[in-house]
């Protein structure tokens, strides 16, 4: 093991293996490494603003349900109201209406009573005079009874 | 077994022997037949072995790592991808956590440690024995002595591969330390430190004392980076060599040692990258 012109040798061949190295190997590998380093931090940058605006999109819409369904609830019970004053204006009406029958069915009722009355005055004069003709036939003076008898009717 | 029925200590010095090609003063350029040869050739020889490995490993590390960076794409990545990513990951956050300063370089030259010392450590996995084998035949198709075909098959027990690493860090680390602090600072920081006074005769007579030490910190950088390396991989490529002479009673052995080597190899690919990137943040950083 004699130091010789191998030791020379060696180190010429270290140097130039070294050059080529940093010259051809280290570079492009090391570009290599960066780039896909910063391709995958994108990729998880993307995927985290994607993870965002998935929440972001989740509460807009459970916002949106929650408003429509506010919604529907108004409707209903602008409905209900409705139904129920259609119902309370339908009642009001047919009250009304059954009082009005019931006026037209009185005032027929009163017209009815006085023409029978009426016709029971016209009777009644008759009947008496041809009562008090039967009764008082001899004694009765026709002339001189006229006049009381027709005093009479005409008290009727 | 190598060769015929050599004796232990031959089989031993056999496998510890690169296979080494130099300008021999009797036999001019040639591959050393033994290793007093090898000796003789001196400095200007090569080891044929640890250069042919260490340069296949390194050019299979970047080709594998160059397939992915071609095809780089930002989408799933899959199988060798993933596997390029983890590596490139894991060295990255080791340098971020201990490099503070700003340099293209830090990073793909630790990745470049990590995974060449680890693949150069792998090779130490392999049976010791059946790699120089094939060599062995292989020369002696080509009308060599089988028993001089010397063949060392893990680079990292090569000084010469762990010092020349370890001395282009040291050369990065004095670079980084006249960058960020100029020459005037980095020769402050070794003569002015650790013993300082305010007076300015007694910081003079200090002067060479700091020097000493702070020389001292600085050489034992790079000595302890290669010399740990080699020290635990040659370690455990000669208890392997050992495991192997002991005949059939080497698998049961062989396993658990192989088993804990994978440990080592991981361990000290590791060390070798974390020391380079520590020793560099400090020449980077201000004071000490």
């Amino acid at each position: 093991m004699n130091l010789n012109l191998t030791l020379i040798g060696q180190a010429i061949a270290f140097a130039v293996f070294v050059w080529f190295c940093m010259k051809y190997v280290w570079p492009p590998v090391m570009q290599a490494l960066q780039e896909r380093q910063k391709k995958i931090a994108d990729g998880l940058d993307a995927a985290s603003r994607a993870t965002r605006d998935l929440e972001v999109a989740q509460e807009k819409a459970e916002e949106t349900l929650r408003e429509s369904k506010e919604q529907a609830q108004q409707i209903l019970e602008q409905a209900n109201k409705r139904a129920s004053q259609i119902v309370e204006e339908a009642r009001e009406t047919a009250r009304a209406e059954g009082e009005r029958i019931i006026e037209g069915a009185r005032s027929e009722i009163d017209q009815e009573i006085n023409r029978a009355k009426e016709e029971l005055r016209a009777q009644v004069s008759l009947l008496a005079v041809a009562g008090a003709e039967r009764i008082l036939e001899s004694s009765i003076d026709e002339s001189k009874h006229r006049e009381l008898v027709d005093k009479l009717a005409a008290e009727l | 077994m190598a060769g015929n029925n050599p004796t232990s200590t031959e089989y031993i010095q056999h496998h510890l022997q690169n296979m080494t090609f130099g300008l021999h003063p009797e036999h001019g350029w040639s591959l050393a037949h033994s290793a007093q040869e090898a000796q003789e050739m001196g400095f200007w020889a090569i080891h044929v072995d640890t250069m042919l490995w260490s340069i296949g490993l390194g050019v299979v590390f970047l080709y594998l790592f160059r397939l992915v960076a071609k095809r780089a794409s930002t989408g799933v990545p899959t199988g060798l991808q993933n596997f390029v990513e983890m590596m490139v990951e894991f060295v990255d956050g080791s340098v971020r956590e201990t490099f503070h300063g700003k340099s293209r370089l830090i990073a793909p030259l630790s990745l470049t440690i990590f995974c060449w010392i680890f693949l150069m450590n792998l090779m130490d996995l392999v049976p010791v024995d059946f790699l120089p084998m094939l060599a062995q035949k292989i020369g002696s198709w080509f009308g060599a002595d089988p028993a001089h075909v010397y063949f060392k098959v893990v680079p990292t027990t090569d000084v010469n591969a762990t010092f020349g690493m370890s001395l282009s860090v040291f050369a990065l680390i004095i670079f980084y330390s006249i960058r960020s602090k100029g020459v005037s600072g980095f020769i402050a920081e070794l003569t002015l430190h650790p013993f300082s006074t305010s007076n300015k005769f007694a910081q003079i007579l200090l002067i060479p004392i700091n020097f000493l030490l702070e020389a001292v910190t600085l050489l034992a950088k790079p000595v302890s980076l290669s010399l740990r390396l080699f020290g635990n991989l040659y370690a455990g490529e000669l208890i392997f060599i050992l495991i192997a002479m002991i005949g059939l009673w080497q698998l049961p052995l062989h396993f658990p040692w192989a088993v804990f080597h994978i440990l080592i190899i991981t361990l000290q690919a590791f060390i070798f990258m974390m020391l380079t990137i520590v020793y560099l943040s400090m020449a980077t950083e201000e004071q000490h």
